[in-house]
């Protein structure tokens, strides 16, 4: 009955948006010059912002891009992949003007195409890293090698583990979670070459019930470090910290959740991405893919817990030293996955800028149970 | 072997029982709400909801007052509030109470994460535990035995709700009005009075099931924190044949599942763990087939409940 006077919440936005635009440019016109050095940058996260974990590691990112002169952030969390995403990226690119869209969940990767070659003066970024062309010229796709920071987290494993077993929880089985787990054992033991890990994969990216349980029968197994790949570890590092064993952390920084048994832990640094926008907005050119781990400032390290000694802080100060100068290798010869097939002969090394060979990674390394 | 021994197969005994502890009591609870909710005649698929908002309420107000007990009470009082509404609008005649629990199922987890927001990140103190292993030398049975005073309250509750149905005058008055509108109008009592109160009860307890979770186990406040506990619980009575002792039984059955998927996995069984992981989904639904068949009749369904109707 009413059809005809309805409009959809795309059709308002995007004709009240071209009236805002319209009314901007006719009556604002002087202020128009000082309007244009403010580029607003929209951040749009899938889950709460605050989650210790994935989402809070873009919200970091989010904070220190804000803190850019000439740069003003919107956000919105909780957006499902769906085509919700659309509507919130279309409302913040017609309603707060926003230049540059961060599309922090791997599920918007079709959403963002599509808005891309809608809105070809925008720039969108996404965190899978998975453009290719073919696809929209202003969508760039980053993102960072966590295998590094996790081998750091690894030697302060290998150094402070009393067992000589520690844990690594996981989410699903794809290939950044077997390189981060192999980089974190890798990592303990070219400390305590005898070490071994115990992997659990809960399935899911958010079910703390498993988490807390997956984490006390690790503890139970006798795993006294363990590290979480869900997408927020919150809930593991304080079980580790309830049941006094070491832990270390995932995506943001989780050092406040354990002061006693908190070591260290592997972060993003998205926060690079600033150097997209910066290029996008004065005309510069920027890659459309671009991955890197400590070389490229694109991984970082949580601060260091105070369980953890200067000796070994200086130890992993200069692992991570050697990532920087590109000396340190994580996949290096000979090496065996936890089945006894050979990987890399004596005296092959794989690049840390191998993507092919990292993307293909499907193996547990020797030391790994389960 | 002391310290960190590994003990191999008796290690997921342990974990399972463990766990089946620590993850049963939301499950407890719940269901002992829902079988209060329905022995009056009503089902109440709104306890998720509930749930959730016992869990933000309850981690809020130990977060503010720095009190654990209280957070406990306040989520029940909560549980209760939203358990009245459902109560109240189930009162009309001709409203569907199914259709009402669902859309106070979302309501009552959106209202949570609304009002949630702000105590993601702080943490709260937890509600203590009573070390009944201390005996034991093996770390693994001293954390298996940790157990929070919330469980022991729900198993204590269980068998007091199992005698009081059977023998109190409200546990009489409540049986009568689930199984008979005709009987309990004839008697006398208020119908809609008392499954209102019935909800309402029912309620207090799922909120308090929903407060162990975020200040016991897994003890923290995040917008994911139910995995549909709530939702379970609706199940898990019917299959309880709405005994509140068996509920308790079959709350353990499905702690120890939860658990039973980590716990083989760390001793390097690792395939197949989407399948360990929906081992109490499969209970579900085998249970309930088997106590669906028209060979055996559900003793104990309220004979006003809908599903029963």
């Amino acid at each position: 009955m009413s059809d005809k006077f309805q409009f959809s919440r795309r059709d308002v936005l995007s004709h009240g948006g071209n009236i805002v635009a319209a009314g901007t440019l006719f009556s604002l016109l002087p202020t128009l010059a000082s309007a244009a050095k403010t580029v607003t940058v929209g951040f749009i996260y899938v889950g709460p912002r605050q989650d210790f974990g994935w989402n809070q590691s873009h919200w970091d990112a989010a904070r220190k891009v804000a803190k850019i002169k000439g740069i003003k952030v919107v956000e919105q969390e909780n957006v499902p992949e769906t085509a919700e995403v659309e509507k919130v990226m279309q409302s913040m690119i017609e309603l707060d003007g926003a230049k540059v869209i961060f599309g922090t969940s791997f599920g918007y990767w079709k959403s963002i195409k599509k808005m891309a070659k809608k809105y070809p003066n925008v720039l969108f970024t996404h965190i899978g890293a998975i453009w290719k062309s073919g696809d929209p010229k202003n969508v760039i796709g980053y993102r960072g090698y966590t295998e590094e920071p996790h081998y750091l987290c690894g030697i302060a494993a290998g150094r402070m583990s009393k067992t000589g077993k520690i844990g690594f929880i996981g989410s699903k089985p794809l290939y950044f979670i077997y390189n981060n787990c192999n980089g974190f054992v890798l990592g303990a033991r070219s400390i305590r070459p005898d070490l071994t890990c115990n992997v659990v994969l809960t399935g899911e990216w958010n079910n703390p019930v498993k988490e807390a349980e997956t984490t006390n029968s690790l503890i139970d197994k006798g795993c006294d470090v363990i590290i979480a790949n869900v997408d927020s570890p919150k809930v593991s590092v304080e079980t580790c910290e309830r049941r006094g064993v070491f832990s270390c952390g995932y995506h943001s920084d989780l050092s406040s959740l354990a002061p006693k048994g908190f070591l260290t832990g592997a972060e993003w640094n998205w926060a690079s991405g600033a150097e997209f926008v910066r290029a996008f907005t004065t005309g510069k050119p920027y890659p459309n893919l671009k991955r890197g781990g400590f070389k490229d400032d694109m991984v970082g390290l949580s601060p260091f817990g105070a369980a953890v000694p200067q000796k070994v802080r200086d130890e992993i100060l200069s692992a991570k030293q050697g990532f920087v100068d590109d000396k340190l290798k994580i996949y290096q010869g000979p090496l065996k996955d936890n089945k006894g097939n050979e990987i890399l002969k004596a005296g092959q090394v794989i690049s840390n800028t191998d993507i092919k060979f990292k993307l293909g990674v499907r193996f547990f390394v020797e030391g790994v149970a389960g | 072997m002391t310290d960190g021994g590994d003990l191999g197969w008796w290690g997921v005994l342990i974990a399972v029982m463990g766990g089946a502890i620590r993850v049963s009591t939301p499950y407890l609870f719940v269901s002992l709400g829902e079988t209060l909710t329905e022995k009056g005649g009503r089902v109440n698929l709104g306890l998720e909801g509930i749930l959730v908002m016992g869990a933000m309420s309850g981690y809020g107000t130990a977060v503010v007052t720095g009190e654990p007990w209280l957070g406990v009470i306040v989520a029940g009082c909560a549980g209760s509030a939203l358990a009245l509404l459902h109560g109240l609008i189930c009162n009309l005649t001709r409203v569907n109470d199914i259709a009402v629990g669902i859309s106070l199922f979302i309501f009552g987890t959106g209202l949570a994460f609304f009002l949630g927001k702000p105590f993601i990140n702080p943490s709260a103190p937890r509600l203590p535990h009573l070390e009944l292993g201390a005996w034991s030398s093996y770390p693994q049975v001293r954390s298996a035995l940790e157990i929070n005073a919330l469980f022991i309250i729900g198993v204590v509750l269980a068998f007091v709700l199992a005698w009081g149905l059977k023998n109190m005058k409200w546990g009489l008055i409540l049986r009568t009005v689930g199984d008979s509108t005709e009987a309990a109008t004839a008697l006398g009592y208020n119908v809609n009075w008392v499954r209102t109160m019935g909800t309402v009860a029912g309620g207090f307890l799922s909120g308090v099931g929903g407060s162990f979770l975020s200040l016991y186990y897994p003890g923290t406040w995040n917008e994911g924190l139910s995995s549909g506990q709530g939702l379970m619980a609706v199940a898990l009575v019917i299959f309880a044949r709405w005994n509140p002792i068996y509920c308790f039984y079959v709350s353990l059955l499905f702690g120890g599942a939860t658990a039973l998927g980590p716990a083989l996995q760390t001793v390097g069984i690792t395939s197949n763990y989407y399948l360990y992981g929906a081992a109490p989904y499969f209970l579900t639904l085998g249970l309930l087939i088997y106590s669906s068949s028209t060979k055996h009749s559900l003793a104990g369904a309220p004979g006003e409940v809908s599903i029963s109707r």
